[in-house]
Parts: C-alpha cells; sequence; structure tokens
C-alpha cells in the first residue's frame, strides 16, 4: 500500500493491539464483582500522573463531571487528552493539569472560545496539540474497539487538519481512491456517565448513546459514574438497553445529579447560570482559580457539591428536564 | 425592536433559513443554523430533517438546543443514535446540507476555526474542527454562514481546518474526498454568495438590503467574482421576524 501523505502530528498513543488483547485477558475480570466505590476511591485506583484520558460525552451534556472535579481535587498531572470538550476539559486545562492534547473541539459552544484553551496553548503549558475532526477521534475509538490497529475513513483529506494529525494517506488496494488512515486510540482511562449502572457495571443510557459504545471498548480502564444505581434485576429486564456490559467496567459510582452544570436528558436540563459564571471566571487565570478553589479544592466530594448547589435549584433543574411527550 | 428594523444575526439567521429545503436532510450545529432551521420548519420546510453529529436525527424545534448534544436536539425525533451512526450516514452520502462557520474563509471556501498564526505557536488557539471537517468532506452541499469583514474573508486562511475547495477545481476529487460535494452558498452579513463553476472561486450573487457592490468589494480582503448582473436580497419579512422573535428565540438568547 502506497502512503502518500503522512500527518506531521506525533502518535502521542501509539496502538498495540495484542498488548491491549492480553490487558483485555489478563487485567479484565470476567467476574460479576461488586465494583460500587466513591469518586475518590475511583480516581485514587485508577487515574494516576502521566495517563491517557478521556471523557465523554461533553461538558454541558451526560457528562462525567463528579469524576472530572475528583480528578481535579487529586492533584492528577500531565494529563493526555483525548477529544472535544467544553466544561470538563475547561476544568482540567485552567488547572494546568493536561500536558499534551488530542483535539477536536474544545470550546464553550455558545459562549464561543475556551479562554483556558487559549491561556495554555498559547503559552506552551500544553506542549503537544495533535488535530482530528470529532468523526476521525470516534473513528479511532471504534477501530480500538474492533480491535484493529487503524480505520480507513473519508474524513480529513486535502487539509491542515489531516496535516497536523498522526493520520496517514494511503492508496486503497481495491480501488486506488486516497484514504485517511486514522491509528486505534486506546485510552489508559476512560471516564463515562450513564443514566443507570448496576453494581457490576453493566450501563443503560437514555437519548443519543454519543460515543459511549466506542470509547467504553477502547479503554484499558473504564470508570462509569450513574445517576442512578440499579438491581441486576432491572438489567434483566431490559438487556437491549445495556450499551456497556459490566466486563468493560472497572468502577462504578453513584452520582445523582453527576453531570452538573451540564444535562442528563430526560432527568434535568442543563445549568445555564452556573456555565455563564465558569465562563466568566475562567477568562482570567485568577478568575478560574478561585473558581476551582470554591467549587472543588473547598469541597470534600461530590455530596458536598450538591450541598452547595442547593435542593432548590436541583429541583428546577428537574422541573426544566426534557420530557417525553 | 420593531418589525421594520433588525440586527446583523437576524438577517443572517433568516438569509440561511430561506436556503433550507423541505424534506432534505441537513446538519445543524450550534447557534445561527439551529435558529435558522427553526424558522425554515415553520416556514417552507416543515419536514427539514435536522441531524446532529452526536446522535439526533429528525427533532421538531420547538425550544432552542444550546449545545449540540443537548436533549433539545433529539426532541420528538425520529432517531437518537451517536455520533459514528451520524458521520457514517454522512460518509455513505445521505446527509444533503451542511451548515458550517468559521474565522476565515479563503477564495475556495476553505475555513479555519483551529489557529490564527502559526499551529506550533498560535496567536489565538481557536476551538479547533470539532465536527466542521466531517461535516465539510462528507455532505454533498455546504452552506457557510460568516459575518463579513476583511478580517474573515482572506486570501489565505492560517489553518484549513474545514475543506471548501482546497487549491481549485478537482482538489477535492485528488484529495480523495466524495465527488460532487462542496460549498454550495455562503451567507454573510454583507452577502450571498456562490462559486464560480469553472474556477470555484467566490462569487457575489446577491448584496444585502442596503449594501453596495462595492462595500461588500471593500470589505473582501480577496478578489471576489462580481457578475454582469447582481441582485439584492430580500430584508426580513415581518412575519419572519415575528416567528423568530416570538416562536423560535423567545428568551433572545442569540437576537
Amino acid at each position: 500500500v502506497n502512503v502518500v501523505e503522512s500527518g506531521l502530528g506525533e502518535l502521542i498513543q501509539p496502538p498495540d493491539m495484542n498488548a491491549f488483547r492480553e490487558w483485555n485477558r489478563t487485567q479484565k475480570s470476567r467476574k460479576l464483582t461488586d465494583k460500587l466505590m466513591t469518586e475518590a476511591e475511583a480516581v485514587e485506583r485508577f487515574v494516576y500522573d502521566g495517563c491517557y484520558i478521556g471523557t465523554e460525552l461533553y461538558g454541558t451534556v451526560r457528562c462525567p463531571m463528579s469524576l472530572v472535579r475528583e480528578v481535579a481535587r487529586q492533584g492528577i498531572k500531565d494529563l493526555k487528552v483525548a477529544g472535544q470538550g467544553v466544561t470538563e476539559l475547561d476544568v482540567w486545562l485552567a488547572a494546568s493539569m493536561v500536558k499534551a492534547l488530542d483535539i477536536t473541539y474544545i470550546g464553550l459552544e455558545v459562549y464561543g472560545t475556551s479562554s483556558a484553551l487559549r491561556r495554555e496553548v498559547e503559552s506552551g503549558r500544553v506542549e503537544k496539540v495533535v488535530e482530528w475532526s470529532n468523526g476521525g477521534i470516534t473513528w479511532r475509538f471504534k477501530a480500538t474497539a474492533m480491535g484493529v490497529p487503524f480505520i480507513p475513513v473519508r474524513a480529513m483529506l486535502g487539509t491542515d487538519t489531516l496535516k497536523y494529525s498522526a493520520a496517514k494517506v494511503v492508496e486503497c488496494p481495491f480501488t486506488g481512491e486516497k484514504v485517511a488512515l486514522l491509528p486505534a486510540l486506546i485510552l489508559d482511562v476512560g471516564l463515562i456517565h450513564v443514566h443507570c449502572a448496576d453494581r457490576y457495571g453493566n450501563c443503560q443510557i437514555e437519548g443519543i448513546s454519543g460515543f459511549s459504545v466506542e470509547m467504553s471498548r477502547a479503554a484499558k480502564r473504564l470508570i462509569v459514574s450513574a445517576e442512578e444505581i440499579v438491581p441486576t434485576e432491572e438489567i434483566r429486564k431490559y438487556p437491549d438497553q445495556t450499551v456497556i456490559p459490566y466486563y468493560l467496567v472497572d468502577a462504578v459510582v453513584h452520582a445523582p445529579f453527576g453531570s452538573h452544570p451540564g444535562e442528563m436528558a430526560y432527568r434535568y436540563c442543563r445549568d445555564e447560570p452556573e456555565i455563564k459564571a465558569w465562563v466568566e471566571a475562567a477568562k482570567t487565570d485568577e478568575g478560574a482559580r478561585a473558581y476551582l478553589q470554591e467549587w472543588i479544592y473547598d469541597l470534600p466530594d461530590h455530596q458536598a457539591y450538591l450541598n452547595k448547589v442547593g435542593q432548590e435549584r436541583l429541583d428546577r433543574l428537574v422541573e426544566g428536564r426534557e420530557r417525553r411527550i | 425592536m420593531n418589525a421594520e428594523s433588525y440586527n446583523p444575526t437576524e438577517l443572517l439567521i433568516c438569509t440561511a433559513s430561506r436556503l433550507m429545503e423541505d424534506e432534505s436532510t441537513a446538519f445543524i450545529g450550534t447557534g445561527i443554523p439551529m435558529l435558522a432551521a427553526a424558522l425554515a420548519q415553520r416556514q417552507q420546510a416543515p419536514n427539514l430533517i435536522a441531524v446532529f453529529e452526536f446522535g439526533g436525527t429528525g427533532a421538531i424545534l420547538e425550544d432552542l438546543p444550546m449545545a449540540v448534544g443537548e436533549a433539545r436536539t433529539f426532541h420528538r425525533a425520529l432517531h437518537a443514535s451517536g455520533i459514528c451512526d451520524i458521520m457514517e450516514a454522512a460518509t455513505r452520502g445521505f446527509i444533503d446540507y451542511g451548515f458550517l462557520g468559521g474565522a476565515q474563509i479563503d477564495p475556495f471556501g476553505n475555513l479555519n476555526s483551529t489557529v490564527i498564526g502559526p499551529h506550533h505557536l498560535p496567536k489565538v488557539r481557536l476551538p479547533g474542527s470539532g465536527g466542521a471537517n466531517d461535516v465539510g468532506s462528507l455532505c454533498w452541499k455546504t452552506i457557510i454562514i460568516i459575518r463579513h469583514s476583511k478580517r474573515s474573508f482572506v486570501p489565505q486562511v492560517d489553518f484549513v481546518t474545514t475543506p471548501g475547495y482546497l487549491t481549485g477545481p478537482g482538489a477535492r476529487e485528488a484529495a480523495g474526498l466524495p465527488p460532487g460535494t462542496g460549498p454550495l452558498y455562503v451567507v454573510s452579513t454583507l452577502a450571498l454568495m456562490g462559486f464560480d463553476d469553472e474556477t470555484k472561486r467566490l462569487t457575489l450573487l446577491q448584496t444585502q438590503p442596503g449594501v453596495t457592490v462595492e462595500q461588500v468589494i471593500a470589505e473582501t480582503g480577496f478578489e471576489l467574482i462580481i457578475p454582469r448582473e447582481v441582485g439584492t436580497n430580500e430584508s426580513p419579512s415581518a412575519e419572519e421576524l415575528r416567528i423568530l422573535r416570538e416562536e423560535v428565540d423567545r428568551q433572545r438568547l442569540y437576537i
């Protein structure tokens, strides 16, 4: 196969599919064991300095914010991070915890560019920035999910997005057409927030699935947080609703309102004033750090965070939720 | 605000909305495309199938989503799936239109939303491609919505995040992108533009109401093709503005 172009970006996490198979054979239990633990325990056990980490879906939508805040609280350093993000990657960037980025999109959507991203990248504190598209990074997870070292796609071609990625362009051996080959991406740790899980880690999601299917299969360690912990009998009643089976999961954390200030489809809506408060605070380094101090470092855990938000406000978010009508 | 006056955002929304076709599939991003799609569903395109990259297909846009994965992107929708399903549908040729924005655009409709300045030491680090590159690569026709100024209409973008016609005729196909794809229109605060069939360069079609051709030329940082006849776009109608203000964006989050 003729390689006609190679992206200049570093392959931050080179894939080794045989090592991944071996990992899955030796490090991932098939036993139905109780994996329920707190955010603090899960992060202590599975997240470490310099690890390559990914979050799903993103900051304001079904995002594992209680886990993201715990990673910040424990001061994990030199993270290598995959993907797109709004408030979750903003928190890590604002706390200067990120060393390398496989970036697709980090911004604040309707509120514009991310000041934290700008500060960290423009100052060089984030040392590596490798570009991908949203489809691209998800297809990289999909390659891992398929157990193969790369995946051919028809996006990114002809652009600087490809030039500054670690993709390669080849001539298809069957048709002669150019296709982009994206390397499989294996996370050291993945964080996913779901609607329901049992203690073993069988997970069910309502609404769009984002890239939970692909990412959950592309992580050496997977920490799941759930709005609700349900008996396994409930899972067995609706096995067709299970998107992440237990054997992929290393830790299950009970995190009601775990996506706050983001939303959870059919459970609660986004907390617009709180998102705006972060956008404003994060405009300066001092503002961001004061916010992190108040809302993360000064609070022992997620329950303390929810207490600070207050029941009245949480009730209003439930009231504003999307309804099945 | 009365029906006779409107702001630049309302003008962009109304112009883009009129280009939306009933019973077509269209990628909708955060912001102006969402408002345009919500307006189009209440006007000429009740069965516009809005496609959101993280999995929503066929939502009825009663309330404005604030994010491309928000529950309103699959409010009373036909399908709630995931990003692979959507991007793969686009790869197979199922998505007709894509609506895109960017910080910079060049004469071939290439878009930059990644960096201003060099990539290794950017003057401004922008959010990055997100789904834009996938949309610009894979759907049949893209429609670009952008505010018009010399700073945004530049001879060469600092970074080609999303492909337009790249370096000209045949360049997309030569790069391996699906044939028959590329930008169709550019909607700006000053004009509606298209692309010349032969050269694939940006061509003026209509000026916005009250704007002269000279003003468009003066605010464009490269040579724009000016055909002999240039029309004038119609102002947002009283009915369009009423729908926008009273139904689509009641809380005035965007307009």
